[in-house]
């Protein structure tokens, strides 16, 4: 065999030795995964459409009750069998968001439930919470031009 | 039952393609590109909010309802579009309250309900 020298061709050589992700079978199970979470969300919507809550509000139960069963399908350990099956499917829904809560505070706990729950909850979800919300504001400054 | 009749089953089925579509956009990025998973939560979230300011993504939340909304696109547009609902009653101080004020239901159940269940689990030992 002959040896690696330069940085190319060490990275070269990593690209064949490492398996090829099936980036197919990946994307349809992340499709169906995806699509039953947010067919599961439309479901709890039409619940409570049904039941004669407004459009904001059904949203909003919608989102609760998502994140109260991701949270704790995550602490049950059960969320990330399904992350490593679906990857973006339970990813990309607001379950993803909820999961990436739980699980840090969950590694951080031995370090105590003040700074190592309470503050490492926010390693994933404090950055998505920041450009969101940052965002948000950015876009209501521009919207006062247009009012 | 009569909700059971009353769902709209061609409507949970649009929600269940766009939902599952917006998936696989996440799962290219994940699979094509060697960024993290919490770059791309942050990459959705920011587009949703873009995308929501620019009034795009309602046609898409009309067209295919949660499959729109609970993906965190429609977390991001929603921020979006309480920022702008709220600078239309109270002006500029709406900027910063609207967008949090439109998803306090969401952030709150996140950070109630993730921390009751990171008391009741139990650390992983990792195995080695």
């Amino acid at each position: 065999m002959k040896s690696i020298e330069t940085k190319q061709e060490y990275l070269d050589y990593v690209d064949k030795k490492s398996p090829n992700s099936p980036i197919l079978k990946n994307c349809f199970n992340a499709f169906w995964v995806g699509g039953l979470i947010c067919s599961i969300g439309q479901i709890i919507f039409d619940f409570c459409a049904f039941k004669g809550l407004d459009q904001t509000s059904c949203s909003t139960v919608v989102s609760i009750v998502l994140i109260g069963i991701a949270a704790l399908l995550t602490g049950l350990n059960i969320f990330n069998k399904i992350g490593k099956f679906a990857g973006a499917g339970s990813l990309v829904p607001i379950t993803g968001f909820a999961n990436s809560i739980v699980s840090p505070a969950i590694e951080y706990k031995s370090e105590g439930y003040v700074m190592g729950v309470g503050g490492k909850m926010f390693t994933v979800a404090g950055p998505v919470l920041v450009f969101g919300i940052s965002a948000s504001v950015i876009v209501g400054i521009i919207a006062t031009f247009f009012v | 039952m009569d909700f059971f009749q009353s769902i709209d089953w061609m409507q949970l089925l649009r929600c269940f393609v766009v939902g599952g579509l917006i998936c696989i956009i996440g799962q290219i990025l994940i699979d094509k590109t060697k960024l993290t998973s919490a770059r791309i939560l942050v990459i959705f979230v920011t587009t949703g909010v873009i995308l929501g300011g620019l009034g795009i993504y309602q046609y898409l939340i009309d067209f295919a309802g949660c499959g729109a909304t609970v993906p965190l696109l429609g977390f991001g547009a929603n921020l979006a579009k309480g920022a702008i609902q709220e600078v239309q009653t109270s002006g500029l101080l709406g900027a910063f309250i609207g967008g949090v004020k439109a998803s306090a239901g969401g952030i709150a159940a996140a950070i109630f309900f993730g921390y009751i269940a990171s008391l009741i689990a139990k650390p992983k030992i990792k195995k080695q």
